[in-house]
């Protein structure tokens, strides 16, 4: 694998996890439990979305085939996306909603973090700015997911079931394979191992304060990130997300 | 206008107080919370306000039916900022209403059983990309042309919001006509989608004026207390007067063949409404009506165990600082 192509691959992973995770999330607009979080549901979709028009502005630059930020989204088929399998898992009720929120934003933020150090500026720069944002909503999801595990009796157990189900995707987000070494290697991408240990901290003192408890399982389902194997439910996002540039080609909108 | 046949109500106060408070509205002060009100004014705000306010509320899903399918990222973005612009608008509003002794909670259960109405409008459907230019560009159109003025209406907090709003709003109808100038000047096949969302949207649009109020006792009796500024008649010409010259611009034909200029008034002769369709849709037998009611129950019944696990949280929380003192 040349540079430019782990390079290209790796900025991939990158936007397609803010462009699913953030059509997943907008998916709530207008339905969410209470007004305030309606608003903020959209704010970190708006966030995430943004994320991704840089993203996927460079993954098109580095590839240098003409292909735009629009072009990637809309126009590759599911085994072309190298989003992790955790943000492409359905809503679920609320709460799943904010456990995959806050297990992704545990994981974003640290992860951010460390790119904002890269040896290639503009992702720095992209880190740098998503950073910001991530910051913020790792303080909402995890606030949310206390109060919420904490809260009533049906609350946590609702809490502890999200856990429990979203907890073999974690994995995957630690797992480095060819793509992460040479990304690393070349001073841009962190060490997948230090960084799950900060995760870790992270995560055990959010669930502590939530009263949940940790799965025992350390299985970890993969497929996601290289495009292996990702779940049934992305070809459906996908047959929504892009239908419009699929039914007719070549239009301006 | 999101606000459609709000019947004002009567007031039994002293005639020296009524004549004292109009003396205040006349002279262009603005009421506040803390000050003496008829119970009528009261009253009449409230389903004003509240009625706004759903209306923001139910509104937000016709839009929000095609977030998923924007055809780009940018249009996106832009409408997900702008579905989310119609819910902050909705929270305002809800805070002015409560000024007047009404809570967020109560409002919400007289929509969800159908005691309060919200605009009409909300209860069509978006059907395609299109909608969301004309959405953005005739209903926010419309909705601006009530609330501009609205922004000097007697009560300071449905003042306040109203401008704040307003801001936002001419925005909304920016980006919706530039959607349908991209349809317009696009594929036959957007063309034709830009030319269906018009022949749907137009007469569903001229009846969110609501019917002509001449003849409204209640009408007058708002206008007097400026909780409402102008005519339903005044502003549904406006709009149309507004409205027709940027159909001309896109090419697009306005589905109404009696439409003329007329010089001696100033404005053009056009084709009322089906006034029987309007009212059809407010007694709930709209094509959406119970789609959007539903789709508001759901999340208002789902949602129930998130509201009472974060409120439960919050006592837990504030019980545990007070046994810490």
């Amino acid at each position: 694998m040349t540079d430019q192509s782990a390079l290209f691959e790796y900025l991939l992973r990158l936007g397609d996890n803010t462009l699913v995770l953030g059509h997943r999330v907008s998916e709530w607009c207008g339905h969410a439990p209470v007004l305030e979080e309606d608003i903020a549901l959209a704010n970190s979709a708006l966030d995430l979305i943004g994320q991704t028009q840089m993203w996927l502005g460079l993954a098109g630059e580095v590839e240098g085939a003409g292909r735009s930020a629009d072009d990637l989204a809309m126009l590759r088929d599911v085994w072309d996306f190298r989003n992790l399998l955790l943000v492409e898992q359905p809503n679920g009720d609320f709460g799943q909603t904010l456990m995959r929120q806050c297990l992704f934003d545990a994981f974003h933020l640290e992860l951010l973090t460390d790119l904002t150090r890269a040896s290639d500026d503009r992702i720095a720069a992209i880190a740098a700015k998503a950073l910001k944002e991530v910051t913020y909503h790792l303080d909402r999801s995890s606030e949310t997911v206390i109060g919420l595990s904490d809260g009533t009796e049906e609350s946590h157990r609702r809490m502890q079931a999200a856990l429990d189900l979203l907890w073999p995707y974690v994995g995957e987000m630690f797992t480095p394979d060819a793509v992460d070494n040479a990304m690393h290697a070349a001073g841009i991408a962190p060490d997948l191992t230090a960084l799950r240990t900060r995760f870790d901290t992270r995560i055990d003192a959010i669930l502590a304060e939530a009263t949940l408890t940790k799965p025992d399982s350390t299985y970890a389902q993969s497929g996601g990130k290289t495009g292996f194997r990702h779940s049934e439910h992305l070809g459906h996002m996908l047959t929504q997300m892009q239908w419009l540039q699929r039914a007719y080609p070549g239009a301006t909108w | 206008m999101y606000a459609q046949m709000v019947k004002s109500e009567s007031t039994q106060d002293a005639p020296e107080k009524l004549a004292a408070f109009q003396a205040r509205i006349d002279a262009g002060e603005k009421i506040e919370p803390k000050d003496w009100m008829p119970e009528g004014y009261r009253k009449t705000l409230i389903r004003q306000i509240g009625q706004h306010a759903h209306s923001e509320i139910v509104g937000q899903l016709p839009e929000g039916n095609w977030i998923t399918r924007a055809p780009t990222l940018e249009r996106k973005a832009i409408l997900l900022a702008k579905v989310q612009d119609e819910a902050g608008h909705g929270l305002y509003l809800y805070c002015a209403a409560e000024t007047l002794a009404v809570s967020r909670d109560e409002l919400t259960e007289m929509l969800l059983d159908g005691r309060m109405k919200y605009s009409s409008i909300f209860n069509y459907p978006t059907l395609t990309w299109a909608d969301m230019g004309a959405v953005g560009w005739l209903v926010d159109g419309a909705a601006i042309m009530n609330q501009v003025p609205l922004q000097r209406t007697s009560y300071g907090p449905y003042s306040r919001a109203m401008i704040r709003i307003c801001k936002e709003e001419s925005f909304h109808q920016r980006q919706g006509y530039h959607i349908m100038m991209k349809m317009a000047q696009g594929t036959p096949a957007q063309k034709k989608m830009a030319q269906d969302a018009l022949n749907r949207f137009w007469y569903p649009s001229l009846m969110m004026f609501g019917p002509s109020d001449k003849d409204s006792v209640h009408s007058a009796q708002s206008m007097k207390w400026k909780i409402k500024m102008n005519t339903n008649d005044e502003l549904r010409q406006k709009f149309v007067d507004q409205t027709v010259p940027q159909a001309e611009f896109l090419g697009l034909t306005v589905p109404d063949d009696t439409l003329r200029w007329n010089e001696d008034k100033g404005g053009y002769d056009f084709a009322e409404p089906d006034w029987s369709e309007f009212f059809d849709v407010i007694q709930g037998n709209g094509p959406c009506n119970t789609e959007r009611l539903a789709a508001r129950n759901k999340a208002w019944d789902e949602g129930a165990w998130v509201r009472e696990g974060l409120m439960a949280h919050a006592a837990k929380k504030r019980a545990a600082k007070l046994a810490a003192e």
